[in-house]
Protein backbone atom coordinates (compact mmCIF):
# COMPACT_ATOMS: atom_id res chain seq x y z
CA UNK A 1 0.00 0.00 0.00
CA UNK A 2 2.86 2.29 0.97
CA UNK A 3 3.89 2.25 -2.53
CA UNK A 4 0.65 4.25 -3.64
CA UNK A 5 0.70 6.96 -1.14
CA UNK A 6 3.68 9.85 -0.73
CA UNK A 7 5.86 10.49 2.38
CA UNK A 8 3.70 13.41 3.22
CA UNK A 9 0.10 11.32 3.10
CA UNK A 10 2.16 8.68 4.84
CA UNK A 11 3.18 11.44 7.69
CA UNK A 12 -0.17 12.67 7.78
CA UNK A 13 -2.18 9.36 8.17
CA UNK A 14 0.71 8.50 10.86
CA UNK A 15 -0.46 11.46 12.88
CA UNK A 16 -4.02 11.35 12.62
CA UNK A 17 -3.60 7.42 14.07
CA UNK A 18 -1.45 9.36 16.86
CA UNK A 19 -4.10 11.75 17.78
CA UNK A 20 -5.80 11.11 20.72
CA UNK A 21 -9.72 10.16 20.29
CA UNK A 22 -11.66 12.55 22.03
CA UNK A 23 -15.08 11.19 20.91
CA UNK A 24 -17.23 11.91 23.75
CA UNK A 25 -15.01 13.38 25.97
CA UNK A 26 -15.22 16.87 27.19
CA UNK A 27 -11.73 17.95 25.00
CA UNK A 28 -11.58 19.26 21.17
CA UNK A 29 -8.26 18.50 19.76
CA UNK A 30 -6.98 21.77 18.78
CA UNK A 31 -3.28 21.69 18.03
CA UNK A 32 -0.38 18.76 18.33
CA UNK A 33 2.24 20.63 20.69
CA UNK A 34 5.02 18.33 20.75
CA UNK A 35 5.99 14.74 21.06
CA UNK A 36 7.46 13.28 24.03
CA UNK A 37 9.76 10.09 25.06
CA UNK A 38 6.20 7.98 25.66
CA UNK A 39 3.86 10.16 24.83
CA UNK A 40 2.60 13.42 22.57
CA UNK A 41 1.30 16.50 24.29
CA UNK A 42 -1.48 18.33 22.40
CA UNK A 43 -3.54 21.76 22.67
CA UNK A 44 -6.96 20.86 23.34
CA UNK A 45 -10.12 23.08 24.04
CA UNK A 46 -11.98 22.30 27.62
CA UNK A 47 -15.80 22.61 26.21
CA UNK A 48 -17.15 22.76 29.59
CA UNK A 49 -14.89 25.84 30.79
CA UNK A 50 -14.37 26.85 27.25
CA UNK A 51 -10.81 26.92 27.88
CA UNK A 52 -7.86 25.66 25.87
CA UNK A 53 -5.83 22.99 28.11
CA UNK A 54 -2.70 21.06 27.91
CA UNK A 55 -3.60 17.00 27.24
CA UNK A 56 -0.45 14.34 27.34
CA UNK A 57 -1.35 10.83 26.33
CA UNK A 58 0.64 8.32 25.52
CA UNK A 59 1.65 7.37 21.89
CA UNK A 60 3.66 4.21 22.27
CA UNK A 61 2.47 0.72 22.36
CA UNK A 62 2.11 -0.06 26.29
CA UNK A 63 1.30 -3.84 26.12
CA UNK A 64 2.56 -4.31 29.77
CA UNK A 65 1.09 -1.27 31.18
CA UNK A 66 4.59 0.25 31.80
CA UNK A 67 3.56 3.95 30.11
CA UNK A 68 0.38 3.90 31.36
CA UNK A 69 0.96 3.57 35.30
CA UNK A 70 4.01 6.39 34.92
CA UNK A 71 1.89 9.03 33.08
CA UNK A 72 -0.75 8.37 35.88
CA UNK A 73 2.15 8.33 38.53
CA UNK A 74 3.47 11.59 36.53
CA UNK A 75 0.28 13.32 36.68
CA UNK A 76 -0.43 12.10 40.47
CA UNK A 77 3.06 13.76 41.27
CA UNK A 78 2.59 17.11 39.76
CA UNK A 79 -0.87 17.30 41.38
CA UNK A 80 0.13 16.82 44.98
CA UNK A 81 3.18 20.09 43.97
CA UNK A 82 0.90 22.80 44.33
CA UNK A 83 2.90 25.39 43.14
CA UNK A 84 3.28 28.47 40.99
CA UNK A 85 6.31 27.18 39.55
CA UNK A 86 4.65 23.76 38.33
CA UNK A 87 2.27 23.39 36.07
CA UNK A 88 -0.84 22.71 37.77
CA UNK A 89 -3.25 18.95 36.48
CA UNK A 90 -6.60 19.81 35.85
CA UNK A 91 -7.32 16.33 35.41
CA UNK A 92 -7.04 12.97 34.08
CA UNK A 93 -8.07 9.40 33.13
CA UNK A 94 -8.58 7.35 30.02
CA UNK A 95 -9.48 8.14 26.41
CA UNK A 96 -12.50 6.08 24.11
CA UNK A 97 -9.82 4.41 22.72
CA UNK A 98 -8.18 3.28 25.95
CA UNK A 99 -5.14 5.52 26.38
CA UNK A 100 -4.63 7.36 29.60
CA UNK A 101 -4.15 10.98 29.39
CA UNK A 102 -4.14 14.02 31.63
CA UNK A 103 -4.60 17.73 31.48
CA UNK A 104 -2.49 20.51 32.63
CA UNK A 105 -2.57 24.47 32.18
CA UNK A 106 -1.85 25.40 29.01
CA UNK A 107 1.38 27.35 29.05
CA UNK A 108 2.71 29.33 26.13
CA UNK A 109 5.91 30.73 26.55
CA UNK A 110 10.10 29.97 25.51
CA UNK A 111 11.78 27.61 26.85
CA UNK A 112 15.02 28.63 28.78
CA UNK A 113 17.33 27.60 26.02
CA UNK A 114 15.54 29.63 23.42
CA UNK A 115 14.75 32.21 25.96
CA UNK A 116 18.09 33.05 27.58
CA UNK A 117 19.35 35.04 24.86
CA UNK A 118 16.61 37.65 25.49
CA UNK A 119 18.62 38.25 28.77
CA UNK A 120 21.60 39.26 28.61
CA UNK A 121 22.33 40.35 31.81
CA UNK A 122 24.33 38.09 34.35
CA UNK A 123 22.49 39.23 37.27
CA UNK A 124 18.64 38.83 35.91
CA UNK A 125 19.97 35.36 34.46
CA UNK A 126 21.17 34.47 37.90
CA UNK A 127 17.74 35.81 39.31
CA UNK A 128 16.21 33.60 36.53
CA UNK A 129 17.80 30.50 37.88
CA UNK A 130 16.86 31.57 41.56
CA UNK A 131 13.42 31.02 40.32
CA UNK A 132 14.18 28.06 38.73
CA UNK A 133 15.77 26.59 42.15
CA UNK A 134 12.18 27.57 43.73
CA UNK A 135 9.95 25.10 42.53
CA UNK A 136 12.76 22.18 42.73
CA UNK A 137 13.00 22.78 46.77
CA UNK A 138 9.32 22.66 47.10
CA UNK A 139 9.33 19.35 45.31
CA UNK A 140 12.53 18.02 47.26
CA UNK A 141 10.80 19.00 50.49
CA UNK A 142 7.37 17.15 49.26
CA UNK A 143 9.79 13.75 48.40
CA UNK A 144 10.08 14.57 44.68
CA UNK A 145 13.05 14.39 42.28
CA UNK A 146 12.96 15.50 38.58
CA UNK A 147 15.83 13.96 37.54
CA UNK A 148 15.35 15.68 34.02
CA UNK A 149 16.02 19.15 35.12
CA UNK A 150 17.39 20.63 31.95
CA UNK A 151 17.03 24.17 29.98
CA UNK A 152 14.39 22.65 27.56
CA UNK A 153 12.51 21.12 30.48
CA UNK A 154 12.13 24.90 32.01
CA UNK A 155 9.53 27.40 30.85
CA UNK A 156 9.51 30.99 30.78
CA UNK A 157 5.65 32.58 30.34
CA UNK A 158 4.84 35.61 28.62
CA UNK A 159 4.80 37.64 31.97
CA UNK A 160 7.96 36.12 32.71
CA UNK A 161 6.57 33.23 35.15
CA UNK A 162 9.54 30.25 35.47
CA UNK A 163 7.37 26.69 35.42
CA UNK A 164 9.22 23.64 35.51
CA UNK A 165 8.12 20.74 33.58
CA UNK A 166 7.69 17.51 32.53
CA UNK A 167 8.00 15.76 35.72
CA UNK A 168 7.53 12.37 33.33
CA UNK A 169 10.77 10.97 35.03
CA UNK A 170 10.49 11.93 38.09
CA UNK A 171 10.89 9.67 41.31
CA UNK A 172 8.83 9.62 44.82
CA UNK A 173 11.97 9.33 47.49
CA UNK A 174 10.82 7.37 50.47
CA UNK A 175 8.23 4.92 51.53
CA UNK A 176 5.57 4.89 48.81
CA UNK A 177 3.26 2.13 46.82
CA UNK A 178 4.40 3.87 43.39
CA UNK A 179 8.43 5.05 44.19
CA UNK A 180 9.88 4.35 40.76
CA UNK A 181 8.11 2.91 37.62
CA UNK A 182 11.11 1.10 35.98
CA UNK A 183 10.88 2.13 32.14
CA UNK A 184 12.45 0.61 29.45
CA UNK A 185 13.95 2.93 26.53
CA UNK A 186 14.26 0.35 24.04
CA UNK A 187 10.33 0.73 23.88
CA UNK A 188 10.57 4.37 23.74
CA UNK A 189 10.12 6.61 21.01
CA UNK A 190 14.14 6.45 20.26
CA UNK A 191 13.72 10.19 18.83
CA UNK A 192 13.12 11.06 22.19
CA UNK A 193 15.82 14.02 22.50
CA UNK A 194 18.95 11.95 23.69
CA UNK A 195 17.25 10.94 26.55
CA UNK A 196 18.37 7.95 27.74
CA UNK A 197 16.53 5.51 30.22
CA UNK A 198 17.03 2.89 32.69
CA UNK A 199 18.06 2.25 36.31
CA UNK A 200 19.14 -1.00 38.08
CA UNK A 201 19.82 -3.38 35.32
CA UNK A 202 21.38 -1.07 33.41
CA UNK A 203 18.17 1.32 32.68
CA UNK A 204 19.61 5.26 32.98
CA UNK A 205 17.25 8.01 33.06
CA UNK A 206 18.11 11.39 32.17
CA UNK A 207 19.69 13.72 29.90
CA UNK A 208 23.47 13.42 29.13
CA UNK A 209 25.43 16.87 29.89
CA UNK A 210 22.75 17.60 32.80
CA UNK A 211 22.70 14.49 34.60
CA UNK A 212 25.30 13.35 37.94
CA UNK A 213 27.26 10.79 37.40
CA UNK A 214 25.40 8.17 39.82
CA UNK A 215 22.29 9.15 37.30
CA UNK A 216 24.65 8.16 34.69
CA UNK A 217 25.48 4.80 36.59
CA UNK A 218 22.25 3.54 36.70
CA UNK A 219 22.68 4.11 41.10
CA UNK A 220 19.21 3.63 42.50
CA UNK A 221 19.42 5.24 45.43
CA UNK A 222 19.06 8.42 44.05
CA UNK A 223 18.54 11.93 46.19
CA UNK A 224 17.87 15.44 45.98
CA UNK A 225 21.92 15.96 45.25
CA UNK A 226 21.32 14.33 41.66
CA UNK A 227 19.12 17.29 41.18
CA UNK A 228 21.57 19.60 42.26
CA UNK A 229 24.21 18.38 40.12
CA UNK A 230 21.51 19.34 37.41
CA UNK A 231 20.66 22.74 38.75
CA UNK A 232 24.60 23.43 38.36
CA UNK A 233 24.66 22.08 34.55
CA UNK A 234 21.00 24.71 34.26
CA UNK A 235 23.66 27.27 36.08
CA UNK A 236 26.43 26.95 33.61
CA UNK A 237 24.16 26.86 30.78
CA UNK A 238 22.89 30.60 32.13
CA UNK A 239 26.03 31.78 33.13
CA UNK A 240 27.95 30.87 29.45
CA UNK A 241 25.13 30.74 26.88
CA UNK A 242 25.22 33.80 25.03
CA UNK A 243 27.16 35.52 27.81
CA UNK A 244 30.99 35.86 26.84
CA UNK A 245 31.25 38.33 29.92
CA UNK A 246 33.73 37.23 32.82
CA UNK A 247 32.40 34.87 35.54
CA UNK A 248 33.39 35.76 39.16
CA UNK A 249 35.47 32.96 41.21
CA UNK A 250 32.85 32.41 43.45
CA UNK A 251 30.22 32.33 41.20
CA UNK A 252 32.25 29.37 39.37
CA UNK A 253 32.99 27.80 43.09
CA UNK A 254 29.04 27.52 43.28
CA UNK A 255 28.60 25.69 39.90
CA UNK A 256 31.66 23.18 40.50
CA UNK A 257 30.46 22.83 44.24
CA UNK A 258 26.41 21.79 42.55
CA UNK A 259 28.69 19.75 39.80
CA UNK A 260 30.98 17.89 42.24
CA UNK A 261 31.88 13.96 41.19
CA UNK A 262 31.16 13.02 44.44
CA UNK A 263 27.64 13.61 45.73
CA UNK A 264 28.74 14.81 49.04
CA UNK A 265 31.11 17.53 48.07
CA UNK A 266 27.83 19.53 46.29
CA UNK A 267 25.21 21.22 48.45
CA UNK A 268 23.38 19.51 50.52
CA UNK A 269 20.06 20.96 49.64
CA UNK A 270 18.87 23.48 46.56
CA UNK A 271 17.92 25.80 49.34
CA UNK A 272 21.65 26.22 50.49
CA UNK A 273 22.81 26.54 46.44
CA UNK A 274 20.00 29.34 45.94
CA UNK A 275 21.32 30.98 49.27
CA UNK A 276 24.97 31.04 47.99
CA UNK A 277 23.49 32.65 44.65
CA UNK A 278 21.47 35.16 46.07
CA UNK A 279 24.92 35.95 48.37
CA UNK A 280 26.54 36.12 45.89
CA UNK A 281 23.90 38.67 43.79
CA UNK A 282 24.21 41.17 47.02
CA UNK A 283 27.74 41.05 47.17
CA UNK A 284 28.22 38.78 50.31
CA UNK A 285 30.55 35.98 51.10
CA UNK A 286 29.47 32.45 49.29
CA UNK A 287 29.82 29.32 51.15
CA UNK A 288 31.34 27.55 48.25
CA UNK A 289 34.09 30.23 48.18
CA UNK A 290 35.67 30.32 51.38
CA UNK A 291 38.19 33.61 51.01
CA UNK A 292 40.74 35.13 53.47
CA UNK A 293 40.21 37.98 55.80
CA UNK A 294 41.79 40.97 52.73
CA UNK A 295 39.67 39.49 50.20
CA UNK A 296 36.62 39.60 52.55
CA UNK A 297 37.54 43.24 53.18
CA UNK A 298 37.99 44.32 49.83
CA UNK A 299 34.32 43.04 48.88
CA UNK A 300 33.05 44.63 51.70
CA UNK A 301 34.71 48.13 50.48
CA UNK A 302 33.31 47.02 47.00
CA UNK A 303 29.84 46.44 48.26
CA UNK A 304 29.51 49.82 50.62
CA UNK A 305 31.74 52.50 48.21
CA UNK A 306 29.02 54.73 47.08
CA UNK A 307 28.65 55.01 51.28
CA UNK A 308 32.14 54.99 52.31
CA UNK A 309 33.28 57.42 48.88
CA UNK A 310 30.50 60.13 50.89
CA UNK A 311 31.91 59.86 54.15
CA UNK A 312 35.46 60.35 52.58
CA UNK A 313 34.31 63.17 50.80
CA UNK A 314 32.96 64.92 53.90
CA UNK A 315 35.91 64.09 55.75
CA UNK A 316 37.92 65.68 52.74
CA UNK A 317 36.13 68.62 53.23
CA UNK A 318 36.02 69.32 56.81
CA UNK A 319 40.03 68.92 56.63
CA UNK A 320 40.46 71.34 54.32
CA UNK A 321 38.02 73.66 55.49
CA UNK A 322 39.96 73.51 58.67
CA UNK A 323 43.16 73.88 57.40
CA UNK A 324 42.66 76.37 54.72
CA UNK A 325 40.28 78.52 56.81
CA UNK A 326 41.14 82.27 57.05
CA UNK A 327 43.14 83.19 60.23
CA UNK B 1 15.30 50.68 60.46
CA UNK B 2 12.63 52.47 58.84
CA UNK B 3 13.76 55.37 56.76
CA UNK B 4 12.09 58.47 58.62
CA UNK B 5 13.94 56.62 62.05
CA UNK B 6 16.99 56.25 59.83
CA UNK B 7 17.17 59.61 58.93
CA UNK B 8 16.37 61.13 61.85
CA UNK B 9 19.32 59.11 64.14
CA UNK B 10 22.05 59.81 61.08
CA UNK B 11 21.00 63.26 61.21
CA UNK B 12 21.47 63.73 64.24
CA UNK B 13 24.39 61.82 64.86
CA UNK B 14 26.19 63.65 61.79
CA UNK B 15 24.72 66.70 62.78
CA UNK B 16 26.60 67.02 66.54
CA UNK B 17 29.29 65.74 64.43
CA UNK B 18 29.30 68.43 62.03
CA UNK B 19 29.15 70.50 64.84
CA UNK B 20 32.09 69.57 66.79
CA UNK B 21 34.40 70.23 64.04
CA UNK B 22 34.21 73.68 64.85
CA UNK B 23 36.11 73.04 68.09
CA UNK B 24 39.28 72.76 65.04
CA UNK B 25 38.30 76.35 64.72
CA UNK B 26 40.11 78.29 67.51
CA UNK B 27 37.88 81.61 66.88
CA UNK B 28 34.52 80.10 67.53
CA UNK B 29 35.60 77.19 70.16
CA UNK B 30 33.84 79.27 73.08
CA UNK B 31 30.65 78.85 71.66
CA UNK B 32 31.25 75.43 70.72
CA UNK B 33 28.14 74.15 72.98
CA UNK B 34 25.91 76.39 71.01
CA UNK B 35 26.87 75.23 67.95
CA UNK B 36 27.18 71.54 68.21
CA UNK B 37 23.29 71.67 69.67
CA UNK B 38 22.55 73.99 66.86
CA UNK B 39 23.94 71.98 64.10
CA UNK B 40 22.61 68.83 65.93
CA UNK B 41 18.96 70.36 65.36
CA UNK B 42 19.78 71.21 61.72
CA UNK B 43 20.82 67.60 61.55
CA UNK B 44 17.70 65.96 63.33
CA UNK B 45 15.37 68.49 61.04
CA UNK B 46 16.96 67.43 57.83
CA UNK B 47 17.02 63.81 59.11
CA UNK B 48 12.79 64.17 59.43
CA UNK B 49 12.57 65.63 56.44
CA UNK B 50 14.75 63.37 54.04
CA UNK B 51 13.36 60.09 56.22
CA UNK B 52 9.59 61.25 55.27
CA UNK B 53 10.88 61.84 51.29
CA UNK B 54 12.80 58.28 50.78
CA UNK B 55 9.38 56.66 52.55
CA UNK B 56 7.02 58.44 49.88
CA UNK B 57 9.92 58.53 47.04
CA UNK B 58 11.61 55.30 46.46
CA UNK B 59 14.31 56.19 43.89
CA UNK B 60 18.03 56.60 44.78
CA UNK B 61 18.91 59.18 42.57
CA UNK B 62 15.72 61.75 43.88
CA UNK B 63 16.82 60.52 47.65
CA UNK B 64 19.83 61.87 47.45
CA UNK B 65 19.16 64.77 44.97
CA UNK B 66 16.67 65.66 47.65
CA UNK B 67 19.13 65.09 50.53
CA UNK B 68 21.36 67.02 48.59
CA UNK B 69 18.85 70.36 48.45
CA UNK B 70 17.64 69.92 52.09
CA UNK B 71 21.69 69.70 53.21
CA UNK B 72 22.46 72.94 51.34
CA UNK B 73 19.35 74.82 52.36
CA UNK B 74 19.40 73.73 56.24
CA UNK B 75 23.21 75.08 55.79
CA UNK B 76 22.21 78.10 53.56
CA UNK B 77 19.54 79.54 56.70
CA UNK B 78 22.34 78.82 59.38
CA UNK B 79 25.05 80.17 57.17
CA UNK B 80 22.72 83.67 56.48
CA UNK B 81 22.01 83.28 60.35
CA UNK B 82 26.16 84.00 61.21
CA UNK B 83 26.27 87.32 63.18
CA UNK B 84 28.96 90.00 61.61
CA UNK B 85 30.03 90.56 58.17
CA UNK B 86 31.49 87.13 57.29
CA UNK B 87 28.72 84.46 57.03
CA UNK B 88 31.22 81.95 55.62
CA UNK B 89 28.52 80.19 53.12
CA UNK B 90 30.98 78.24 51.45
CA UNK B 91 32.38 76.66 55.02
CA UNK B 92 29.19 75.87 56.12
CA UNK B 93 27.00 75.05 53.25
CA UNK B 94 29.67 72.29 51.47
CA UNK B 95 29.47 70.46 54.09
CA UNK B 96 26.04 70.80 54.97
CA UNK B 97 24.92 69.73 51.33
CA UNK B 98 27.15 66.11 51.80
CA UNK B 99 25.93 65.41 55.27
CA UNK B 100 22.68 65.80 53.31
CA UNK B 101 23.78 63.61 50.67
CA UNK B 102 24.70 61.25 53.46
CA UNK B 103 21.44 60.92 54.85
CA UNK B 104 19.71 60.73 51.44
CA UNK B 105 21.75 58.21 50.30
CA UNK B 106 21.32 55.72 53.25
CA UNK B 107 17.77 56.30 54.01
CA UNK B 108 17.06 55.16 50.35
CA UNK B 109 19.70 51.88 50.15
CA UNK B 110 19.37 51.31 54.03
CA UNK B 111 16.28 51.98 55.45
CA UNK B 112 13.08 49.61 55.42
CA UNK B 113 10.05 50.78 54.37
CA UNK B 114 7.45 51.19 56.94
CA UNK B 115 5.05 48.30 56.62
CA UNK B 116 1.44 49.19 55.77
CA UNK B 117 -1.19 49.91 57.80
CA UNK B 118 -4.89 48.36 57.68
Amino acid sequence: MTRFLSDSALERLREAADSPDLTGTRYRLVDKLGQGGMGGVYCVEDTELERKVALKVISVPDPDGTWTARLLQEARIIARLEHPGIVPVHDAGLLPDGRPYYTMKLVQGKRLDEHVESVPSLSDRLRLFLRICDPVAFAHAHGVLHRDLKPANIMIGPFGEVLVMDWGLSKVLGPSPSKDIPIDRADADPSAESRASLTGHGRIIGTPGYMSPEQVHGDDSLDQRADIYSLGAILQFLTTAEYSGPIAKPLSAIRMCAMAENPDARFRTVSDLATDVAHFLDGLSVTAYPEGPLARAWRWVVRNRTWILLLLAYMLVRTMLIFFQPR
Amino acid sequence: MNKPLLGVVLGTILGAFDGLTAWFTPAVRNALLGIVIGSTIKGLIAGVLIGFFARKVNSLALGILFGLAVGLLLAFVVAAMQPGPDHYYFAIMLPGGIVGTIIGYATQRFGSPVPATH
